[in-house]
């Protein structure tokens, strides 16, 4: 049974479609998720999630204390604190399943590290997942000084230095939070926000919105959708069998 | 021995229990019942009171993320932390009292649950030699400079790098980067050894990062990083400023300095006065940035100069800092006399030199707040956004120019943080009922105000000094040099004389 919560905020007039193109820092796809050799069989959970309303203007970044940041576009880059798709799509929102999986099931974290790169002074990926114990390698793809604070409550936050390109840091949690907050203090617009999950039931949606979340055994489970911006929602879905369901979820712009 | 020893005896007893009691009585004021940094106090200090719950602690021997150890929390408890409103308490309370609030506070977070987690001090090497020569001075700067130091901390190192008015600590209060020129107000310690320290683990909870991975990864020596350290000692004196009270203006052969920038300063005693936060009349000011003032004075026959420098992250108004000041404004309570919220504007940074009317017979000075109704004071005032003026104050909001003015000239620079400002006046002016009339060789009481317009400072909300004293040196006469040589060589005469009548053969008659 798929719901819908929370999602109805009448009246959207003008939609401002902000595109998710990124400008000039050429990027590589955000991490695929390994969480195939756990998962093989079991149901799906799909959606899209969307926004009402007007998306608030992404600041424009002033990087001219930074040239070699700024060199890398083309255009005055600016934050990502809504990422929106044509048709009002919702990029950027963490789905993970906050409810319903056996406490006492344990899944394997993979060992293959999830990248988080400083290129451009901003941080690509700016929402992604990792498992308890998996590794994070955090990396400096640009010629000068970025600090890495995690602000976490149930895990242990840090705050380290790189200041030169191609310096790495490999971390990783103990303890499930949504989200820990990752920014940098030399440049204030940089923030990423990390979800760290005890499974492997959890994805980021992409530019068209879209999310799927794969290989759930049967069960009742429920979902939550994480914006930086416009909060969460939750969705109660049951699965019985390998059957694919759809969530979708609605966020009222503000 | 025997003090290691009393040591690990009571680091065995420690006992929450009693640690309790001397917490209630000592420590919730400011950190809170519940330790969560949230006492009655909490609401009038910035930096805030450390949040116990989350057991992030600024200083540590522990790597960026790791809980500190005992002896880190003790050293913290011991010694307070400089420049923040944590004092020591090593005179204050017992060993036993101590050790047993440390095992207390640890009580409040759950990560010190775990003790089957030892947290593991870095190895630190000892410091090079030859750290305060001028090639070690140089590598420094030019890692300091590398690694991004200048980032917050600035050029000079005052703390007014570009980063700096965006900075936060991790619950979202606004936050200063180090005056790394004021190293006796670094909440780990001032010494070489510190400094390293701190770069080698970070302030967690701050916006200061640990720079141990640079090591790990071999982007730096463990020299070179020591050498940062030794450079970001250099830029402090030797010795913390002492207050000495009363200001010597010596008297200058040549024309006045009026500029801030004329080499004479160079010549010229300086004198440190502390600042505090103005928290006797509302509205009070419980954050003030100028935490003190660096003083100079000269005259010549007929006017007095004074050089007035200090430390300011801003040159006010700077709408870089606007945000800042609402972060500023938001964190602390302000008192009960604001009957609205104050909302950040831009404000221009200001120095106030106050004296009294005229220069007192006794020791009676007026209120040194800005005198009242009945005894004002002669103030000078200097504002980032309009020069100087000089008029009578008879109370903290109370000031009134003189027509035109008043008679007092300046000329400031800002520069890298630092501002330099001259005030100068003839000794003697027309306006006899409303200007003090300066004489030497007499004890003039003088005062010192200054206001951070981007730290949201205005009004009452400023630093404050109390009164000191300014003295206009007479030269000294040329006779006072040259009658101890006449007295000297008419001694000698003399003695010669007395020899060569003593030494005469001596004639019997």
């Amino acid at each position: 049974m798929n719901r819908r919560l929370f999602s109805v905020l009448g009246g959207a007039l003008v939609l401002t479609v902000c595109s998710p193109k990124d400008d000039g820092a050429a990027r590589a796809a955000p991490p695929a998720r390994t969480d195939a050799e756990e998962v093989q069989a079991g149901g799906t959970i799909t959606g899209k999630i969307k926004f009402t309303g007007t998306a608030p203007r992404n600041p424009t970044i002033d990087m001219s204390e930074e040239a070699a940041c700024k060199a890398k576009y083309k255009t005055a880059p600016t934050e990502e604190n809504v990422v929106a798709g044509p048709a009002n799509a919702l990029a950027n929102v963490f789905v993970y399943v906050s409810a319903g999986v056996p406490a006492t099931q344990k899944f394997t974290a993979p060992t293959a590290a999830v990248v988080l790169d400083q290129d451009g002074c901003r941080y690509h990926p700016h929402v992604f997942g990792v498992m308890v114990g998996q590794p994070l390698e955090i990396r400096n793809s640009d010629p000068l000084l970025h600090n890495i604070k995690a602000l976490a409550k149930k895990n242990r936050g840090f705050n380290v230095s790189q200041p030169n390109a191609g310096m790495t840091k490999t971390v990783s949690f103990p303890t499930p939070e949504v989200m820990v907050n990752l920014e940098c203090n030399v440049h204030g617009w940089m923030r990423a926000y990390l979800g760290v999950r005890p499974d492997p039931f959890f994805a980021v949606t992409g530019p068209d919105g879209s999310f799927s979340i794969k290989g759930l055994p049967p069960g009742t489970y429920t979902i939550e959708a994480w914006h930086e911006k416009f909060g969460t929602q939750t969705a109660t879905v049951t699965i019985a069998g390998t059957e694919s369901k759809t969530a979708n979820f609605t966020f009222a712009a503000h | 021995m025997i003090s290691s020893l009393l040591a690990l005896v009571l680091i065995a007893a420690q006992d929450t229990t009693a640690g309790k009691v001397v917490y209630q009585k000592w420590c919730a004021g400011c950190h809170g019942d519940n330790g969560a940094g949230d006492g009655e106090a909490a609401r009038f200090m910035l930096p805030h009171p450390r949040d116990f719950t989350g057991a992030v602690y600024q200083i540590r021997s522990t790597a960026s993320g790791e809980l500190p150890t005992d002896a880190d929390l003790l050293r913290a408890i011991d010694q307070g932390l400089p420049g923040t409103a944590m004092p020591g308490w090593k005179t204050r309370l017992s060993d036993r009292d101590r050790h047993n609030v440390l095992a207390y506070l640890k009580t409040f977070s759950t990560f010190f649950a775990d003790t089957t987690i030892k947290p593991k001090p870095l190895q630190f090497s000892r410091a090079p030699g030859g750290g305060s020569g001028a090639d070690a001075l140089r590598v420094g700067r030019q890692f300091y400079d590398s690694i991004g130091c200048r980032k917050c901390h600035g050029d000079q190192g005052r703390g007014d790098g570009p980063s700096a008015p965006t900075l936060k600590d991790d619950a979202g209060r606004p936050i200063f980067a180090a005056d790394l020129t004021q190293n006796w107000r670094f909440n780990g310690g001032g010494s070489v050894e510190d400094i390293y320290h701190r770069l080698r683990t970070g302030l967690d909870g701050t916006p200061m990062p640990s720079f141990s991975d640079l090591l790990d990864q071999k982007f730096l020596t463990d020299e070179q990083l020591w050498r940062v350290a030794q450079y970001v000692r250099s830029l402090s004196p030797a010795e913390a400023p002492a207050v000495r009270d009363v200001i010597h203006a010596p008297q200058v052969t040549g024309p006045l300095p009026r500029s801030p920038r004329d080499s004479a300063w160079s010549r010229i005693d300086s004198y440190w006065f502390p600042l505090v936060g103005q928290v006797i009349k509302k509205s009070r000011w419980f954050d003030p940035a100028v935490t003190g003032v660096r003083v100079q004075a000269a005259h010549t026959r007929d006017s007095l100069a004074l050089r007035v420098v200090w430390d300011d992250r801003s040159q006010s108004p700077d709408s870089a800092w606007l945000a800042h000041i609402g972060r500023v404004l938001a964190a602390l309570a302000s008192d009960d006399s604001a009957a609205a919220p104050a909302q950040p504007g831009l404000w221009p940074d200001q120095l106030a030199v106050q004296f009294p009317l005229t220069i007192p017979q006794g020791m009676e000075r007026p209120y040194f707040l800005m005198g009242n109704a009945t005894a004002p004071v002669y103030q000078w005032r200097w504002s980032s956004q309009g020069g100087a003026v000089a008029g009578l104050a008879r109370g903290l909001e109370r000031f009134e120019p003189l027509a035109g003015g008043g008679t007092v000239g300046a000329q400031a620079v800002y520069d890298h943080g630092e501002w330099r400002v001259v005030l100068a006046r003839a000794l003697a002016t027309a306006d006899t009922a409303h200007e003090l009339q300066v004489r030497t060789s007499r004890a003039i009481p003088v005062a010192f105000f200054a206001w951070d317009g981007s730290n949201g400072e205005h009004g009452t909300r400023m630093a404050v000094s109390t009164w000191y004293f300014l003295a206009l040196d007479e030269p000294t006469p040329a006779r006072v040099f040259i009658s101890p040589v006449i007295a000297m060589a008419l001694t000698l005469a003399l003695g010669m004389l007395v020899v060569w009548r003593a030494q005469r053969p001596k004639h019997v008659l």
